[in-house]
């Protein structure tokens, strides 16, 4: 079973459809007990990091998260992607969750269009099981004004858009982190849904 | 490099496509989730739902036509039409739409549009405007579907709503709607130099070669059509791969 973690930040309802669609097992929840018990893990999320990592927070699931992602396949998707690191910048300073070093920060180039909203193109740097039948041809939808800043070792793929926007981290173990949103991006986004899960086995 | 979008847009009125799509192969032609599902294998970017219900009972089979091409399209969806509050917007986005279009309702209270930001996130808040040329480089912005003139200033409207947060612009050009002539490329321009949020291009598309131009001569990140597609002049399909050929980036 994948859990889908809910702690009342974004549509965690078309991850649930994209799931059900693949006929994958999985469940909304916010109970330690069943994210302990579940396959893996997804953290959905959208709006600002402040205010997601604040009720992550209040809803006292950080301990679990943070244990269970070392022991078993954890993604986080778009928001739930940027709270994986050190540190976000979204008005103001907040913490992440620390897996994966780096920090959040606004998309910022001259005349450039914010958000980064659309369909980009992968280019992908290293070979993951999550990114299994993906090739650098693909596009997947984004919708972020804040992106991750980390070291190119934990980027899988990445698209340009005034620079580098990582698109899949990774810690090179469990953790992994789609910018973009799997669940919206077709067959490509639907493979690596699956690809995602197959690595439960 | 970000591909630029094109996007259908379905009129809905109480659960059937209103002027109904001619698609080979699809028997009822009316059902929007079968429209969104041949929109998404022709290769479009997103889909709009507009929601013309006029009744409360209408809005409840409206919103499960949303829920249902959610299960099944995986691809970004846009509703608009009868938004009038926060709470509209949450029940719109709970029934599986990634962004609300407000227009009318956001004219008369801007404030909606900030508070939509504010809770939902930017990203989900699209506004739309219509808007008709007054003078030389003037344009003024209408409510109730382009019957009445609000007397505002579009570029300061355009920064108004940028300001308040909104993450993108439906920009509905009243003078070029329906001509089939080109998209209003002059008010195109005018607003993409005005703001730094997507702009989507909206009315006068008539033939191919008016995708290539508005992505060639402004700043517009997606274009938007609507009888076009549903009387199948030309698919998404080839509108796609003439801009590809002419070097513009799609997906």
């Amino acid at each position: 079973m994948v859990a889908l973690i809910e702690y009342g930040a974004g549509n965690i309802f078309s991850v649930k459809n994209a799931l059900d669609y693949l006929g994958i097992e999985n469940k909304l929840t916010a109970d330690p007990d069943e994210i302990r018990s579940a396959d893996a893990l997804i953290l959905p999320g959208v709006g600002a990091f402040g205010a997601a990592m604040e009720s992550l927070k209040n809803s006292g699931l950080v301990p679990v998260i943070k244990e269970e992602a070392k022991r078993k396949p954890f993604l986080g998707i778009c928001l739930g992607m940027q709270l994986l690191f050190d540190k976000g910048y979204e008005f103001g300073e907040y913490d992440g969750l620390g897996l994966i070093s780096g920090t959040v920060e606004k998309i910022s180039e001259p005349g450039l269009v914010v958000p980064h909203m659309g369909w980009n193109k992968l280019e992908i740097c290293f070979d993951s099981p999550v990114m299994n039948g993906i090739t650098s041809d693909d596009f997947v939808y984004f919708v972020h004004s804040y992106k991750a800043v980390t070291d190119m070792k934990n980027i899988v793929a990445y698209s340009e858009y005034g620079g580098i926007v990582p698109a899949m981290v990774s810690d090179g173990k469990y953790v992994f982190g789609a910018q973009f949103h799997p669940e919206k991006s077709g067959n490509t986004g639907l493979k690596i849904l699956a690809n995602f899960v197959k690595m439960t086995f | 490099m970000l591909a630029k979008r094109i996007i259908p847009c379905l009129d809905v009125r109480n659960g059937k496509v209103v002027k109904g799509v001619n698609f080979e192969g699809i028997k009822d032609v009316g059902d929007p989730v079968l429209c969104a599902a041949e929109y998404n294998r022709q290769g479009a970017d997103e889909i709009v739902f507009y929601d013309i219900t006029a009744s409360y009972e209408g809005r409840g089979v409206f919103l499960d036509v949303v829920r249902e091409t959610a299960k099944k399209v995986f691809m970004p969806l846009t509703v608009g039409g009868g938004i009038k509050s926060v709470e509209d917007i949450r029940e719109t986005l709970r029934a599986g739409a990634d962004k609300v279009s407000v227009n009318s309702q956001a004219v008369k209270n801007p404030q909606l549009i900030k508070d939509g930001a504010d809770i939902f996130g930017s990203q989900c808040i699209c506004v739309g405007i219509d808007a008709k040329k007054i003078a030389d480089r003037k344009w003024t912005v209408y409510i109730n579907g382009g019957r009445v003139d609000m007397g505002i200033d579009l570029i300061d409207w355009v920064k108004q709503i940028e300001q308040l947060g909104a993450g993108e612009i439906c920009l509905n050009s009243i003078d070029a709607d329906g001509t089939k002539e080109g998209f209003d490329i002059e008010m195109l321009k005018a607003v993409c130099d005005a703001c730094t949020i997507p702009v989507i291009a909206s009315g006068g598309a008539g033939k191919i070669n008016d995708f290539y131009e508005v992505f060639e001569k402004t700043g517009a990140t997606a274009a938007l059509a609507a009888s076009l597609f549903h009387f199948r002049e030309l698919t998404v399909g080839e509108v796609k791969d003439y801009c590809k050929r002419k070097g513009v980036i799609v997906r």
